[in-house]
């Protein structure tokens, strides 16, 4: 008898039936499931047939791309021109335009730490150095300083101010909430109490009475001989707002990171601060980067609510340029130009948010 | 490690002592900052002859308020126009809650449905909502949607007595007639018995394991004796129809821009992310589970209700309680575009008499009372569907 290996020789799998595979069973699958599928699916095309090409008809078929306000009122569509006319002053408010150039470099030096960061070129340490510089450099550039001609803080407006309230706002409310969120949760209990009623009396109530309050009666409680300008008293106000919600995400990650870590570090004799500082907060940190841009896009979002106090940010100015007497009738140029540019912040940020959420915690030791 | 713990004289140890003590000057430390600005307030009201206090909400208010709920003239108080912005914005949160509800819960089972097209534009309404700012969203509903309506000479009409125009929404106001306590007292009897009716069926499956339509029961009790109780009092409801006379409609009921547009705003924004609570809590359901009842026969119906549901509120209830309380701090931002919320009114009684301290700490009372409310109620419905502790 010969010894014959039985090879076990598997059938190749059949083609899937072509009821399955191809365009035809995609629509099927995904767009004509059942009748009731079908019918939302109709649904669905004509209304997008009913909007889509006349929308695009007037954002572009029919829009004026040169020209004035003369030659706009001659089409049916969009105008264009009036925002490109108004490009300056949506940008950088009535800042002076021989000067224009120093926002510019703080915008240059902006977008490329973003950048920097985006790729993550940037790591540890360094991060927080460049991120806490920027701002410095940004109100030195802006405002005028080591002999550059000074600019006074009401001449600054548009897109510059949202974006200043909103990075000098996250920089500074991050560590305030970070130190709430660590008395909340080791906090003696008078301490723990204070920290409490601070995060919930600002969390509790709407952003524009802090506004108020920080425009209108943060002079009432100062000394008369001190005097705060304006845009100072609603930053002011901006970052404590946002320092409450920061506190609550950043005791989430506090709450995540296992006792068992201040118990191994406090046994191997390192002090209790020193526990916190270096053992506790940077795992904290990590574990809510995410929610903590997800603030970041919030803060940002919310500086268009400063119109109610009186300064002329972005929303603000395009606001205004909507009211120019050589321009009217353009509004809704305006707001769709207002919402191109916040959207594609604010969804470029999220997007980072979801890279920092896929990356995980682990994934940032420097 | 040895500790030494020295006792002192008031027989804490030194630990204690030391804790208590710090907590004494942190604690003081506080206080005399609080006394510190409470003594600046009074030096520069003082300086700028603010009497401080709560004495002029009996003052004579003297400022219009366009839409109000309860009569309202210049004349009334100060305190009394208070209450009408206060009005205002719980009728503006109550409804827009609805609303965003209703829309959000929509929009959320869209993003998980198997139509790939719905699934899309839904995704796409919640992308560009929850990136934009809600005042921008605001602004663009109230100066470019409904500022494009056409004059009320020319509205829009849907059905009779329902008419668009750019200065409102012109809807029937509902009277009641002579027979209105009939209807009215027949309507609660029939509530209360179709909830007995439901109740009951509830038990009697429990106890026997039949079944029995409690709730469309229920439901046709109380549409059934309600209606008998309309024709009984003789039809006692009737709309007084808007009327275009002059320049504008006259009679029925206005939705005028200012609050229409408030309302579309809050809805879309909030239901934008009341939308991403029901999906992540829909997809937090184990497919395993709806497969496995599906298999057992279990009717879609049923499944959607007694499986999926259940699990899917664990997490979508605590998210969206956050979103409402959200929804009615936003609903200040009516002084943006001119709907007298409380915050609007409050904001140009303290132009008139300069009381910012007062007014904002009215404010605060308010809104703080609101997310109380808001998060018992929402408490009261999670700790319903969380798991039982055991």
């Amino acid at each position: 008898m010969t010894d014959e290996a039985i090879v076990f020789k598997p059938t190749p799998p059949r083609p899937a039936p072509s009821a399955r595979i191809g365009l035809l069973a995609w629509l099927r699958a995904n767009l004509f499931g059942g009748w009731k599928d079908t019918i939302i699916t109709l649904f669905l095309l004509g209304m997008l047939a009913a909007v889509v090409p006349r929308l695009f008809d007037w954002l572009v078929l029919d829009a004026t791309f040169t020209g004035d306000a003369g030659s706009c009122r001659l089409n049916d569509g969009a105008c264009w021109p009036f925002v490109v006319d108004k490009f300056n002053v949506l940008m950088m408010g009535v800042y002076p335009q021989d000067l224009a150039w120093r926002p510019a470099i703080a915008a240059v030096a902006l977008i490329v730490l973003a950048g920097l960061t985006y790729t993550n070129r940037l790591r540890g340490f360094a991060v927080i150095a460049a991120w806490s510089v920027l701002p410095v450099f940004a109100l030195i550039m802006i405002g005028g300083a080591f002999g550059m001609q000074d600019v006074d803080q009401s001449l600054w407006g548009g897109l510059m101010l949202s974006v200043l309230l909103a990075l000098v706002g996250v920089i500074v409310s991050i560590p305030l909430g970070v130190i709430l969120a660590l008395g909340r949760f080791y906090g003696t209990p008078v301490v723990k109490s204070l920290c409490v009623a601070f995060i919930e009396l600002l969390r509790g109530v709407p952003l524009i009475t802090i506004l108020f309050m920080a425009s209108v009666m943060m002079p009432l409680f100062l000394p008369p001989e001190v005097v705060i300008n304006n845009l100072l008293r609603i930053q002011i106000g901006l970052i404590l707002f946002s320092a409450a919600y920061m506190a609550e995400v950043v005791r989430g990650g506090l709450q995540a990171i296992p006792p068992g870590q201040t118990e191994a570090s406090l046994a191997l004799g390192v002090s209790r601060t020193r526990t916190i500082a270096f053992v506790v907060v940077p795992q904290a940190l990590r574990h809510v980067l995410p929610p903590l841009v997800g603030r970041c896009i919030a803060l940002f979002k919310d500086t268009s609510l400063v119109i109610i106090v009186g300064l002329l940010d972005f929303l603000g100015m395009v606001k205004n340029a909507a009211l120019d007497a050589d321009w009217l009738g353009f509004q809704a140029e305006a707001y769709i130009f207002a919402a191109f540019v916040y959207w594609s912040i604010c969804y470029g940020l999220s997007l980072y948010g979801r890279e920092l959420e896929r990356r995980g915690p682990s994934a940032h030791t420097a | 490690m040895a500790v030494t713990s020295t006792k002192t004289a008031l027989g804490l140890t030194a630990g204690a002592m030391r804790s208590a003590l710090s907590q004494g000057a942190v604690l003081a430390l506080v206080l005399a900052g609080v006394y510190l600005l409470f003594d600046n307030t009074q030096e520069n009201l003082a300086l700028r002859g603010i009497e401080s206090g709560f004495a002029f909400l009996e003052q004579e208010a003297g400022l219009p308020i366009g839409d109000s709920l309860i009569d309202y003239d210049p004349t009334r108080s100060y305190g009394y126009a208070f209450l009408v912005g206060v009005l205002n914005t719980l009728f503006v949160s109550v409804l827009a809650i609805i609303g965003a509800t209703v829309l959000g819960v929509i929009v959320g089972v869209s993003r998980v449905s198997r139509n790939w097209l719905l699934a899309k534009v839904a995704a796409i309404y919640v992308e560009t909502l929850r990136n934009l700012p809600l005042l921008l969203t605001l602004f663009f509903v109230y100066s470019v949607v409904i500022a494009a309506l056409p004059h009320p000479r020319d509205a829009i009409g849907l059905i009779d007595g329902v008419y668009l125009s750019k200065r409102g929404f012109y809807l029937p106001r509902p009277q009641a007639g002579p027979g209105f306590a009939v209807f009215a007292i027949g309507t609660a009897v029939a509530l209360m018995l179709g909830i007995v009716f439901w109740r009951w069926a509830a038990r009697h499956k429990i106890r026997t394991g039949r079944s029995v339509p409690g709730f469309r029961g229920g439901l046709a009790i109380f549409v059934g004796l309600a209606g008998f109780a309309f024709l009984l009092g003789g039809s006692p409801v009737s709309g007084e129809l808007p009327v275009y006379s002059g320049f504008n409609f006259k009679g029925g009921m206005v939705m005028r821009p200012e609050f229409t547009s408030l309302l579309i705003g809050l809805v879309l924004y909030t239901a934008a992310y009341i939308g991403e609570n029901v999906r992540s809590g829909i997809q937090s359901v184990d497919a395993g589970q709806i497969e496995a009842a599906n298999a057992l026969g279990v009717s879609s119906a049923v499944v959607t209700r007694k499986v999926l549901l259940p699990q899917a509120l664990r997490v979508t209830i605590p998210a969206t309680t956050n979103d409402y309380a959200s929804l009615v701090k936003n609903s200040s931002l009516a002084v943006a575009i001119g709907y007298p919320d409380m915050v609007s009114i409050g904001g140009t009684i303290i132009g008139q008499n300069g009381q910012a301290v007062e007014i904002i700490a009215m404010w605060m009372a308010v809104y703080l009372t609101i997310n109380l409310v808001i998060s018992v109620g929402m408490n009261y419905l999670n700790a319903r569907v969380q798991h039982a502790q055991r």
